[in-house]
Parts: structure tokens; sequence; C-alpha cells
């Protein structure tokens, strides 16, 4: 991937959850879409501003734990009637009912493996730089006490000096240049 | 008595009843992002540790020691320095696992199953409660494997292609256990590492010192707060927590059929699985609060670990203790009711036999002291009391298993095969050490992570909540 260059975008600060969901609604309510929020802790208000409904999550765990539950029951069928069938006074190989219980702790097995490496492989993670850190109030309190709108350069409406301006109009505690 | 007389006379935050509810506040008033973030990172992020913390790390390092040191031994010479022996060939290894795994099911409770019925309050609690569940599982995980008595061979309980062509009997409990408790204790570390991810990055942004930076820094992987990262996280979160609930209910049944199983009276009996999960709850909340009622007072949680967490707690025990007792109580019925023999003289040797004295242990532990007294709203948020509780309650739910396991197996059906129990140094050198490992494991945690979830406590504070724009401007 080439090296970008330039702005990433343009990051305000905002003090209360409230500010940031009116803003974020605003924005996109005026078109914007390339658009990210960044709260200390989960806003589901800020992912309904930015139209960010459904994720894969779910999906990917659901496969995740059927994965399990086919690979652990598969290989019991298989160990105990073909690769080593022990004849125990006469009762039946495939004795499924045995079998429920180590399938059902791989289905929780893979399922959750699914879901945590999943969520972070869908974010992107790990990731240890992203431009945003280079901006110099956001790790104050991006992760404490601060509420961040940022508008990304991706999106064709951005025009630095525009945008600059466009942020203010929602009375942010302070509009920074994020660059790469 | 009623609510109002309960509310204290000077309302110091933390300490008070919300009038509007008429409970004790989850969290103490006038409590901000910024003191909530400030408190709980600032007891990882300081360059001077307590030096109560260091008396206790050496004593927690020493016993460790003394385990290390039980356990070369024990390589060296092999399982005959325990006191099992026949007819009782399942000792201090088997009952410790039990106990240690019971205690680890409360933290599981509170993360996941918690979580689900949307208690709020359990957030406070909830990241130290998962890291007792880790420790203890390391504590339990290691007695089944140093009590094959070959632990080098442990991996011979995996399913693996090998030169023997032999493998393992799917239809055995003992190796459904292999299975449940290796995917609690992964589960259980997955669910704690992700939980804390948020955290470290606010430690990362925090931390004044290099290494620190750097070291939050590369476990935090990168976090910074997305909503769309926050999204997927809450619902990885969520997922995580339903899966968990049927696993925790799951170990502890499968550990139950280790027992349940096999035909011997005074095991085979179907009420083992719910029995054997209530009192893994039960053990598990008087083990958190163990931790708790020290950890708030020596670090200053008041504010967030209130009497209501207590109360709670309290609560909690007190239902998974009626569950437990009425699990004893069909025991005995079930003894009279089957007209077996067998089961009817193992009731009573199990009452008045010469290893008696341990089932009355059990009884005044767990059911005649905490049964009666935490009933009292009063009792319950008392400090002194509920610590003294719950060890009372961790001493009765150690001669539980010791019951379960040594009395029932050491007068069996031929008189001519009874024998007794006694344990040796060996087996309270191992005992002890685990605790003395527990306490290190759970220091080292305390000083290194933080052990309360900052995230999950900014969502409860009143200044998290949306207000839409006309009332902002109304109250402007």
């Amino acid at each position: 991937m080439p090296a970008r260059e330039g702005t990433y975008g343009l990051l305000a600060e905002f003090d209360t959850p409230s500010d940031l969901v009116r803003a974020a609604q605003k924005a996109r309510h005026d078109g914007w879409r390339r658009m990210e929020c960044y709260t200390p802790y989960p806003v589901e208000e800020a992912a309904e501003a930015i139209g960010f409904h459904r994720n894969k999550v779910p999906l990917i765990t659901l496969i995740g734990g059927l994965m399990g539950l086919a690979a652990m029951f598969s290989m019991e069928t298989w160990v105990s009637v073909l690769a080593y069938p022990l004849n125990i006074g006469g009762r039946p190989l495939y004795s499924w009912p045995a079998f429920i219980v180590p399938a059902y702790e791989w289905t929780i097995l893979w399922a959750g493996l699914s879901a945590a490496f999943g969520m972070l492989a869908l974010n992107g993670l790990p990731a240890l730089y992203h431009p945003l850190f280079n901006a110099p109030n956001f790790r104050d309190g991006a992760l404490t006490d601060k509420f961040f709108l940022c508008l990304e350069a991706l999106d064709p409406k951005f025009d630095l000096a525009e945008t600059r301006e466009y942020l203010k109009t929602m009375e942010p505690a302070s509009v920074v240049e994020v660059e790469y | 008595m009623a609510t109002k007389d309960l509310i204290p006379k000077d309302s110091k935050p933390g300490a008070g009843i919300d009038p509007a509810t008429g409970e004790y506040r989850v969290l103490g008033l006038g409590q901000t992002f910024k003191s909530v973030t400030e408190k709980i990172s600032g007891i990882v992020l300081t360059p001077t540790t307590p030096l109560g913390w260091f008396a206790l790390f050496g004593v927690g390092g020493a016993l460790a020691t003394v385990l290390l040191g039980a356990l070369t031994w024990l390589f060296l010479v092999g399982v005959g320095i325990w006191a099992i022996s026949q007819p009782v060939a399942w000792g201090f290894a088997i009952i410790n696992f039990v106990w240690w795994i019971g205690i680890g099911h409360a933290g599981t409770l509170i993360s996941a199953i918690l979580l689900l019925f949307k208690q709020g309050w359990r957030n406070s609690i909830n990241r130290f409660a998962e890291a007792m569940t880790i420790f203890a599982v390391v504590c339990a995980g290691m007695f089944p494997l140093i009590h094959v008595g070959r632990p080098w061979l442990g991996y011979w309980l995996f399913p693996y292609p090998n030169s023997m062509n032999v493998w393992p009997q799917f239809r055995s409990p003992l190796l459904w256990d292999v299975f449940a408790v290796s995917t609690y204790a992964t589960i259980s570390v997955v669910f704690w590492y992700i939980g804390m991810v948020p955290d470290f990055g606010t430690l990362r942004d925090r931390a004044k010192s290099p290494l620190a930076k750097y070291a939050y820094g590369l476990i935090s992987l990168g976090w910074r707060g997305s909503t769309r990262h926050w999204m997927r996280y809450e619902t990885a979160s969520l997922l995580l927590a339903g899966l968990a609930t049927p696993l925790v209910l799951s170990v502890h049944t499968v550990i139950s059929f280790d027992f349940a199983v096999a035909v011997l009276p005074g095991w085979h009996t179907t009420i083992f699985p719910p029995y054997f999960v209530a009192g893994a709850i039960y053990s598990g909340f008087a083990m958190v609060l163990t931790l708790a009622i020290p950890l708030r007072k020596v670090y200053h949680l008041e504010n967030l670990v209130t009497e209501r967490h207590i109360d709670n707690m309290g609560k909690v025990m007190l239902a998974t203790g009626f569950i437990v007792c009425y699990g004893y109580g069909m025991e005995v019925f079930m003894a009279w009711y089957s007209a077996s023999h067998w089961e009817a003289f193992m009731m009573w040797n199990r009452m008045f036999g010469p290893m008696g004295w341990s089932y009355w242990v059990l009884i005044t532990c767990n059911l005649a002291i905490p049964l009666t007294t935490l009933w009292s709203r009063k009792l319950r948020t008392s400090i002194p009391f509920m610590f003294f509780i719950s060890i009372v309650v961790n001493t009765g739910m150690w001669f539980e298993r010791f019951v379960i396991v040594v009395t029932s197996l050491y007068r069996d059906f031929l008189p001519s095969s009874w024998g007794t129990y006694r344990a040796t140094r060996w087996d309270y050198a191992v005992y002890v050490g685990t605790l003395g490992l527990f306490t290190a494991l759970f220091l080292l945690f305390v000083r290194f992570l933080p052990m309360i979830p900052m995230n999950e406590i900014r969502m409860m504070l009143p200044g998290a909540k949306i207000t839409p724009k006309k009332a902002a401007e109304a109250a402007d």
C-alpha cells in the first residue's frame, strides 16, 4: 500500500456525548458519509447517527460455532466407530449421546474465539499506528472524557477551509487538522 | 425495619441510600468521566507501590514457592506422598480441583450472566471477579494434571494421531472434563482480555513512563474508541457473555458427572449437576467478597464498589445457599426414600461415622451461620460481618467437597475394605501453595492491570445520558 500523505481529516472535539451525537446527526443529514465518532465508551446513539446499524460479528460467531460442533462430533464418531472401536459389553459404537458433551464444549470454544478474533479482524486491529494519534488533543481525552467527530478527507464534500467552518458551526471545543 | 431508618444521618458520598429507589447507590455521588478514569488508572500508573502490597506478595510468593517444592517432590517420588490409597483414591487433589473451579464460576456468573440480565451494578466488580476466575482455573487445572501421577504424559488426554494407535475414550466424563475445563479456561481468558483492551488504550494514553506507554500500547492493539469498533465490540461482548453462560453451567455439570456417573452410594445421584453449579456460585461469591472487601478499603474504592454491591452479593449467596441446602436435604431424603441399604448406610456413616465431624463443619459453615444471618440487610451491608461470612462459606464449601469425596469412599460395600483418610503434609503443602499462587497472581493483576472496567463504569455515569437538543437548550 502506498504511503498516504496530506490530510486525513478534521477532528472536532466535544465535551458531552449529547453534543457529539447532535453534531454527527447533522453531518450525516448534510450528506457526509466518510466520518467517524470517537468516544471513551460505547455510545449507541453515535453509531445510529453515523448510520452504522449492523455488523457481521454474529454471523462469524455462528459459522465458527457450527464448525466447532461439526469438527468435534465427526472426530468423536470417527475415533469411536472407525479408528479405535472399543467393544464394551456389546454396547453400540456410535453412542452419540455421550459425544454431545465435548461437541457442545467445542461449539462454545470455536464460537467464542470467532467472536473475539472476528471482532478484532473486522475492526482492523491490531493497528498500532493510526493518523488520529497525531492529533495533539486526541490522546488527551479520547479514551477519558472527550468526544470526537472526524470528517475524513476521503469524503467528496471535504474541503479543508470550508469543512473547518462547517464544523465550527456545531460549537465544538476545538477543531484540529489531522495529518497522515 | 423501614428503609428510611437506614439512611445515614450524615449522607456522605458512597455511603448513602438513593431516596428515589430506597436502595444503596451503585456508584457514589459526584463521579465524572475524569474522576473515575483518574482513580482507576492511577492505581496502575503510579510509580509507588504500597508497602502492604509487597508484604502480601511476599507471603503469596513464599507459599507459591512451597507449592513449587511440593510439586517437585511429587514429580520425583510420585503420588504416594499423598494420603490417597485404597479405598480413598481421590483425596485433596480432587477436592481442591472442584473447590477452585467452583470459585472461578462466580467470576463468569458476574461477567456473563449478570451482563445478559442487564444488571448494571456488576460493572464495578466484573473485572476482578473475572481475574479471580482465571487464577482460580489456573490453580484448579493443575490438580487433575498432577493427580494423574505422570503429568509429563498429560498430553495423552488429548486426541492426537500417535504411534501407539490409541485414541481417548469419548464416553468417559473424565475426558469430557478435559474439554470442559480447557474450553472454560480459554474462553475466560479471551473474554477477560477483550474486556480490557479499551482500558489498555486509556492506560497507554495516560502513561508517563516509556515502558508503560510501550507495554500498554502493545496490548491495547491500537484501540482508539471508534464508534464502529465499539459497536462490534459490544456485539462480541454480548455474544461472549451468551456463550460463557451455558459454558459455565456445563463445566460444573461435567465435573459433577465425574462423580454422578460412578455407581458409588453418595455419588450416584441425579441432583449433582444443579447442586454443584449452585455450590460453585455460592463459594465463588464468597471469594469475590473475600477479595473485594480488602481491595475497596486499601485502594479507597468505596465510591465504586459500594454497599449496594456487598448487599447484592449477600442476596445471591442467600439464594444459592438455599439451593445447596436443598441439595443436602435431597441427599438425605433419597438415602431414605431409595430404601437402599447402601445409600442409607452411606448417609448414616457420613453424618455419624468416624469422619462425621466434617459433615457438621459443612452444615455449620454453609447452612447454620450464613443462611440464618444473610436475611438481615443490616448484616448484609456490614463490611466486617460480610468478610467473616465469606471466609465461613469458603471453608464450608471446601468441606462440602471433602465430605463428597472422602466420606463416600472410605467405607464402601465390603467392611473388609474399609479404610480411612488422613491428609499428609504434602497434601497440605500443595493446597496452601495454590492459595499462595492465587494470592501472588491476583496481586500482580491489581498492580499492573485495571481492576475495574473504566469504559463500563463510564456508561453508568449521569454524564453519559444523551439529551435531545431542545432539553439541552432549555437547561441552558
